[in-house]
């Protein structure tokens, strides 16, 4: 093999449309949302850069960090709950039999070629008073009703089953972050999980250790780098949320991704929006920041 | 060498995965405080007779008895073995020490009684010094001493080694077996070894049972191994032999005449009754050769030298007689002369006592 460097013009070319892509659509637009934040509204549509720091002052208001902080427990809530739904899901494509392992990962994919809002609205169908889910739970009260009534026992029950009230809340908007994020945990810990070696396991059992204790001390410590992937990979972008916030949630629902999107569209305030923005940009770079450096630092004890 | 109830006992032991017979009707005891090797080509079956004991398998029928208590049912965790990984399993997220006294803590071992007897294994194995290392931070044969530490420390009734000195260089493997050999004396326990390699199985073992498709051969100790084999695959599986097939003609007198094909008849010690199609398996080290025909009473055979395989302290000279194809000598290097008189090419003289020779009937 040629030593890449020694061939800018191959190492070019193969870098070349990735780069100038990135640039076009990403980095150059980003850089205008960071000047849009200090800039001020003059006219329906023009802004003027004034490097003005008033969007940012308006957007650390009160409402706006108590939305910040709902953002982000609704998406530390839903990455705990993917988590811990994909953990025994990877573990057990793991562990399945070589010739459905392909079958299994692909259902798990699955979801990826609907639309995300028609996956979302399916949710709701799921969701609402007259939908599946209550449907369901409707039939075995009935059920259950029945078989009490000879006993007696059916006034515990009350008269008519009334329907829980599942959508338009904060439960449904994090039920709709889980089931539309869950890939993304699953792939990096079955990825993770697949490279473990099985004799490590074996190696637990023989020593004495529980099948729980194998799974908390050997398992879960191993598949850490995956497990850190995956928190990245649904955390992130849970914290961006609008569409199903604004779909499946409720009037106190609200979270900065539709906070945002509202000052882009309908409030048409660009500034105030790319401030809201940059200020969740921020948020990720320095929790990105912290982690990376804990990480260094536990290396750097274990040397 | 032993005495008592065995440590082990497998009782009819078979094995099936789907049509395949991995462990095909193995009755064996493994006697106490032995070195007890498992020897076999891949496929034979001994690493699941290995992982039966240690609970990773379960036998499709049979009994496997630990110190007289029967298996069934015990899972990995509640048995009385440890087991030495063949690639180490050494957790690569715990330093030395964690790996040592993983087995005692989770066994609910009080912490003070844990770190002495942590820092014993690791003297033990001659790790004091690298306790607070990473598995990343070790050498093959290091993570290998951490194995071994890892699972004594538990003071297991059995200790179970699968190939463990297969991904050791030469050199190091060599040290490991003496290494080994030390280590079962010190520790009293029975140690049970899966090998595919003869010298490992015969240099350490005190006991060795030879196996192939699924059925133990020979259960034997090394030099009743190597110098009477009970058939033809344990003759040519441990070492060389050469193989001179013939027939039994008759038995007198606890002696017997065979008529090997291109030898003509010999007389060989037999205290068994008369059997007819057999073969006289004789050592390279036992077959001498000369450069002129031997004035003596021996097998005296005919040939060019074919083929000479120099290891340095000895040398396979590979000669084709005429009478009874190829045979292979072995031949000390007791000289620095270059003037080896046997290159290929030359002619000479293969020579043999019949009663070196030992009559194979399987």
């Amino acid at each position: 093999m040629e030593n890449w460097r020694r061939q800018p013009w191959v190492f070019a070319t193969f870098i070349g449309p990735g780069t100038l892509w990135l640039f076009l659509f990403f980095l150059l637009p980003l850089g205008w949302i960071w000047l849009f934040a200090v800039g001020e509204r003059e006219g329906p549509v023009d802004i003027v850069v004034t490097w003005t720091l008033e969007n940012y002052r308006e957007a650390l208001q009160p409402v706006y960090l108590q939305l910040f902080l709902k953002t982000f427990l609704i998406a530390l809530v839903s990455t705990a709950i993917c988590l811990v739904v994909a953990f025994p899901v990877a573990l057990a494509i793991c562990f399945a039999p070589d010739r459905y392992k392909n079958v299994l990962l692909l259902l798990v994919i699955l979801p990826f070629w609907t639309n995300m809002l028609i996956r979302t609205y399916a949710m709701i169908a799921m969701l609402r008073q007259n939908g599946f889910v209550n449907d369901g739970i409707g039939l075995l009260w009935t059920a259950l009703k029945y078989l009490l009534t000879p006993v007696g026992l059916d006034g515990l029950m009350g008269e008519r089953f009334a329907p829980l009230p599942l959508l338009y809340n904060n439960t449904a908007v994090v039920l709709g972050i889980v089931y539309v994020y869950l890939p993304f945990m699953v792939l990096p810990l079955y990825a993770n999980l697949e490279k473990l070696d099985r004799s490590l396991i074996e190696a637990s059992l023989d020593l004495g250790a529980s099948q729980v204790r194998t799974f908390f001390e050997i398992i879960v410590r191993l598949a850490k780098p995956g497990i850190v992937s995956g928190i990245i990979l649904v955390f992130i972008p849970a914290l961006g949320t609008f569409l199903i916030s604004d779909l499946l949630g409720g009037p106190d629902s609200q979270l900065i991704g539709n906070v945002v999107e509202r000052q882009f569209r309908a409030a048409n305030n660009l500034p105030l929006g790319s401030a809201l923005s940059f200020l969740l940009l921020y948020l990720t770079f320095i929790a990105l920041a912290l982690r990376a450096w804990f990480a260094a630092r536990a290396e750097k004890a274990d040397a | 060498m032993s005495n008592g109830v065995p440590i082990v006992r497998f009782e009819n032991i078979e094995k099936s995965f789907g049509s395949f017979k991995a462990v095909d009707g193995v009755t064996l005891d493994v006697p106490n405080n032995s070195f007890f090797a498992l020897l076999g080509p891949s496929g034979c079956g001994k690493t699941t007779l290995l992982r039966m004991l240690a609970g990773f398998e379960h036998p499709t029928s049979g009994r496997i008895l630990i110190d007289g208590e029967d298996m069934a049912g015990i899972p990995p965790n509640k048995r009385p073995v440890n087991m030495v990984f063949q690639s180490y399993a050494v957790f690569p997220h715990m330093t030395v020490r964690e790996n040592v006294g993983y087995g005692l803590k989770v066994s609910g071992v009080p912490k003070s009684e844990i770190a002495p007897r942590v820092e014993e294994a690791i003297q033990m194995v001659r790790l004091d010094g690298f306790a607070d290392r990473k598995p990343d931070k070790l050498s093959g044969g290091q993570r290998q001493r951490v194995a071994l530490a890892r699972a004594l420390v538990k003071k297991p009734k059995l200790l179970l080694l699968d190939e463990p000195l297969s991904a050791l260089d030469k050199k190091l493997r060599e040290d490991m077996q003496l290494e080994l050999v030390r280590l079962q004396q010190e520790v009293g326990i029975s140690f049970v070894i899966v090998t595919h390699d003869q010298d490992e199985a015969l240099s350490m073992a005190d006991l060795i049972a030879v196996m192939n498709r699924g059925k133990v051969l020979q259960v034997a100790p090394p030099w009743d191994l190597y110098e009477e084999p009970n058939c033809r695959f344990v003759a040519d599986f441990i070492g060389e032999m050469n193989l001179f097939e013939g027939r039994m003609l008759s038995v007198d007198g606890g002696h017997a005449r065979l008529d090997l094909k291109g030898i003509g008849l010999v007389d060989v010690p037999w205290d068994y009754p008369a059997t007819s199609d057999v073969a006289l398996a004789v050592r390279p080290e036992k077959m001498r050769l000369y450069r002129e025909e031997p004035e003596l009473g021996w097998v005296r055979l005919p040939g060019k030298v074919a083929q000479v395989a120099y290891f340095g302290d000895n040398s396979q000279v590979f000669v084709e007689t005429s009478q009874a194809g190829r045979v292979v000598v072995l031949r000390h290097n007791q000289s620095r002369s270059r003037d080896e008189p046997y290159r290929t090419g030359a002619d000479c003289w293969v020579a043999f006592e019949p009663t070196d020779g030992i009559v194979l009937s399987d």
